[in-house]
Parts: C-alpha cells; structure tokens; sequence
C-alpha cells in the first residue's frame, strides 16, 4: 500500500474502524451473558469466546493508533454511537432485562447472531491475509486462527438447535428472521467499500458476500432452510453511523468507569 | 480381579481399617473406590460448595467485565472470570462422580443451590458496588482462597488434589492481576485510592469470616474435625487466617492503607496476629442467603436457568435422537 495516498489511508481507516468496533460490541455483548448461559460447560467456552473477541478488538484499535488516530482506549470507550461504524446487528441487546436483573436474554439469537457473524468475520480474515497493508494482514493471521474454533463451537449450536423439537425451531426461526433483516449490514463494507477493494485493503464487497452464501449453502440445506435472496439493513446503516439506543446504553455503562477520569491510570 | 473378590469378602469394619490405612499412608483415593458414607458425603457438601461458589463467584466481577476502564483490564478480568467459570465445572464433574452412587446428578446440585440447601461462600453474598472492590476480590478473596486451597493441595481424595492442583496455579494469577488493579488504584489519584481504601473497609469482616469459625463453639457446626480425621485438609480455620493475616497485611499498609480494625496487632509472645472477631451470628444469618446480595444473586441464576430450560429439553431430546 503506498501510505503516501490519502484516499487509500481514509479507507484503511474506515475498514479498520469497522472490524474494532464490530468485535468490541459484539465481544460486550457477549460478557453480558456472563454466567447466564444455558449450561456451565457453555458459559466456560462463550467467555473464553468473547475474551478472543475482545482482544481482537484491541488489536484493530491498536492498528488506528498506529496511524495516528489516537490512544487505543479512547478510541474504544469515549467515541459517541454517531462515529462508530458497527453493524447495527451486533449491538441489539441480547434480550429483555439487564445484565445484572432479571436478563431474560435469548439465546436462539446469540446462536444465529454470533454463528453468522463469526462466518462473516473468518471470510475477511482470510481476506485481509492478502491485505496490502502489511500490519492488517498480519493480525488477521493471529485472528484467523482462533477463528477456526469459535466457528466450530457456533456451527454446532446452529444445527443442534435447528434439528432439535418444535420448540427449539420456532425460536430459532425467530432468531433468523431478526438477523436476516439486518444482516447486509454485517457484510457491507460501507461507503468506502470501493476504494478498500481498490487499494486491495480486501476483496470487494460483493465477493465477500458470495463467499458467505457458499459457506452456509451446504448447512442451511442439512437444517432445511432457504437462502434468502437478499438480506436487509432494516434498522440502518451501521458503517455510515447510524444506530440504536442500545448502542448508547451499552456504551454508557462500557464507559463507566474509564470516564470516571480518562486520564488517569487505571 | 482379585483384589476385588477380597474386598467383597470384608466387612464394614475391616473395609473402614483399611480405608483408614490407606490415607494415613498418604495413599490416594479414586472415584470408584470404597470410601466410609461420612467421607463421601463430607467429600460432595464440601466439593459441590466449592464449585457452585466458583460460579456464583463470578457473579459479583460479572458487573465489572464490561466496566473495566481500559481494555488491558477489561481483558484481565475476562480471562480471570472465564477460569473462575472453569474451576466450577472441574468440581462439579468431580462432585458428580462422587454422587453418582447416590442417584444425584447436577439438577440435584442446581435445585439445592436454588432451595438454600446447598450453601456458597460468604464472600459471594457481598456486594461488590465500585472497581476498587473489583480489584480487591482478584487480590485479597483469591489470595485468601490460595491459602485455603493450598491446605488441601494433598487430599485424600485424588480426583479433588488433582483439581485443585489446577485451580491453584490459575489463582495465582487471579491474585496478580487484582494486585495490579489495586496498586494501580492505590498509586493514583486521590479518588481512586480512596475507591481501594472504602473497598477494604467493606470487604475486612467477610474477609475475616472467609476461613470459617476458629471451632464449633462459635457457630455451633464445623466441619474441621471430620476434614482433618480424613486427610482432607492439614491446617484448622484459624491457623489459615493467620497465615492469611501474615502474608497480606504487610502489603495491605504498604501500600499505604489501612484496615478497619484498630486492634489489630501481631503477638510476638503468642506468635500469633490479635484481632477483632466478626459477627459470627451475622455470618451464620450471610450463607443461609440472607447477606446483601444473596438474593438477588440467586434470583439472578434462577431466571437464566429457567429461561433456557428450552434450551437444555432440546439438546436432551436431540441427544436421544441422535
């Protein structure tokens, strides 16, 4: 990448934001199921999970501050929703409740939302491992590998469940119509997708998609479900800034403690 | 094959001799082998304790892992909990085998949890409302649970000794990273050490109690005797908190601070650290789920139990299906 173009940097930057604030939403999102999982065995595997998420966040931050955008904690606690450009959702809260009383948080949807998106995240990392900003390439190679097994683990919750009883199916059909409407915007890589493919920062968005369809054709077929023709970005457009109020919310007690004195050491 | 037909042929008596020959001799025992009803059932009250108080240990850091203030810390404490987690399901399996003769099985374990009949540790009950208390459970509640567990690093019981050989190691750097939280507190503003100060205030008589009563006359129950007789443990409650008291309290006013108890001194006659008790009946009244946060803990477990039992049915019937 020739660092000296400064269309190419403002795309770098973009995808860069993108990929931290994806994890670091959902990588909250996942905390807050702390200890509320449906069994022991499951609570150890998700927070180990949402710990590697967590991290990968930290990695993609570190990469901005790198470039100049400042120290990695403010970037990932004091931005307001408006400047974050995450999937929309990612940030939708796990279900009724608060993560302290009285959650009644719905894990079909942690299934489809967490299943779906790490597939959409192993696809750009293998990816941005061609990535012509060397650093990038290098953290999606860490990523990547960890991927391999968060995968597994979410593959084999999304066809258990799909397979299980009537109840299980219902829930879990919910589960997808919610995330089928907003999915697209998961996969978009917002306005400045073109130049991202140009610079080769990563494929184009179209063919990131593809990848995912042919990745999930095979286990939609072994569950009996129908690819939909397109998926949709009901709730808005993450990449551009646009979000929810759980967005806010989840920021505000992410936040709560760093803005007691963002300069002090912690 | 042998050994086996022997033993058949032995009595209670003969069995419980050589049972008690065997531990004595520093020997280990497994799952499947004959052990006294006393030992077993001493074994599960104090295993399934442990482990559920593990799990619902991570119920006051859970507040605190999406609030930790940068995302070294936030890091940290995820990792420190998600073992905590850990450790809970390395005791349960290991309690599970140890009721299996019984007919119980983890439900058991879940529905005693929820009916106050299993208990979970005093430390858990309280509330933990600011990040100094954060820290302060990684440093001083883990590092009080080393000096216990270390005791039973050699039990009797293998599958227990092996365990905890695990969770020990894992503790130490629980116990690392609430010291770096703390001292990072306690060297900074004004406002952060007084976040540790109030935080050791609070916390000093459940850390007290953490160990349990120096003898049955204080409480009226104690399970020390029992533990010992049976190589469970070496050291009584009170030799604990001394070993307690000995390790941290040079750090505790090293770092400038100070604890709530003015008494507090050590007896170089006596050889040992002279404090004020806590309020034992206050402590009984704490694990019979009466403390600050007992309920709401419970109730905490309790609704995200029932709400995935949809979840459990479906994995069961999957399970039998497939």
């Amino acid at each position: 990448m020739k660092m000296g173009d400064e269309a190419c940097k403002r795309a770098l930057i973009e995808l860069l934001y993108q990929l931290a604030d994806d994890d670091f939403i959902l990588a909250y999102r996942g905390s807050e199921w702390l200890g509320l999982a449906p069994h022991i065995e499951e609570d150890v595997a998700f927070s180990s999970i949402s710990q590697d998420t967590m991290g990968h966040a930290a990695m993609f931050y570190q990469l901005l501050t790198d470039l100049g955008e400042g120290d990695v904690d403010q970037l990932a606690h004091a931005r307001p929703s408006k400047e974050r450009k995450n999937a929309i959702l990612l940030e939708f809260v796990n279900g009724p409740g608060h993560y302290l009383s009285k959650p009644r948080y719905d894990w079909a949807f942690a299934v489809v939302r967490n299943y779906f998106y790490i597939q959409a995240k192993k696809i750009k990392m293998e990816s941005l491992k061609n990535s012509s900003y060397e650093p990038l390439a290098n953290v999606a190679l860490k990523v990547n590998i960890e991927l391999y097994y968060h995968l597994m683990h979410w593959r084999t919750w999304f066809v258990q469940l799909m397979n299980a009883d009537q109840t299980a199916r219902n829930r879990m059909e919910t589960a997808l119509t919610r995330a089928f409407a907003d999915f697209d915007g998961v996969l978009s890589l917002g306005s400045f997708g073109v130049e991202m493919a140009r610079y080769q920062l990563i494929e184009p968005e179209e063919m990131l998609k593809k990848k995912w369809e042919a990745y999930m054709q095979p286990v939609f077929d072994s569950v009996n479900l129908t690819m939909p023709v397109d998926f949709g970005k009901k709730s808005g457009d993450g990449r551009a800034g646009e979000h929810t109020a759980d967005l806010d919310r989840a920021l505000t007690i992410l936040g709560e403690v760093y803005f007691e004195d963002p300069a002090a050491i912690w | 094959m042998s050994n086996v037909i022997f033993s058949n042929q032995l009595t209670d008596d003969e069995k419980y001799a050589h049972f008690m020959k065997r531990i004595e001799a520093g020997e280990k025992i497994e799952a499947d082998d004959w052990m006294p009803d006393d030992y077993r059932l001493t074994l599960i009250k104090l295993i399934s304790m442990h482990g559920i108080s593990e799990i619902m240990g991570a119920l006051p850091e859970k507040e605190w892992v999406p609030k930790a203030p940068s995302l070294k810390r936030k890091l940290g404490i995820m990792a420190k909990v998600q073992d905590e987690m850990g450790h809970g399901q390395l005791l349960l399996r290991v309690a599970e085998d140890l009721m299996k003769p019984l007919g119980k099985t983890r439900e058991d374990i879940m529905a005693d949890l929820f009916s106050g009949r299993l208990k979970f540790h005093n430390v858990f009950h309280m509330e933990a409302p600011t990040w100094g208390d954060a820290g302060l459970i990684g440093w001083l509640v883990d590092g009080a649970a080393i000096i216990s567990q270390t005791n039973m690093l050699n039990a009797s019981y293998g599958p227990y000794a092996r365990a905890l050989k695990r969770i020990c190691a894992e503790e130490v750097f629980h116990a690392q990273h609430g010291e770096a939280i703390i001292m990072a507190l306690a060297e900074g503003r004004k406002e952060q050490r007084e976040m540790v100060q109030d935080a050791i205030n609070r916390w000093w008589e459940a850390l007290l109690m953490f160990f349990g009563p120096q003898d049955a006359s204080t409480t009226g129950t104690s399970k020390q005797d029992i533990t010992i007789k049976y190589r469970i443990r070496t050291k009584t409650n009170e030799q604990l908190r001394q070993d307690f008291f000995s390790k941290y309290i040079p750090r505790v006013r090293s770092l400038g601070l100070t604890l709530p108890d003015e008494t507090m001194h050590y007896d170089e006659k006596q050889q040992k650290w002279v404090y004020q008790q806590p309020d034992w009946n206050r402590f009984k009244d704490i694990i019979k789920n009466n403390g600050p946060k007992s309920k709401d803990r419970l109730e905490l477990r309790q609704t995200t139990y029932t709400e995935n039992q949809w979840v459990r049915d479906a994995l069961e019937r999957s399970d039998s299906i497939g």
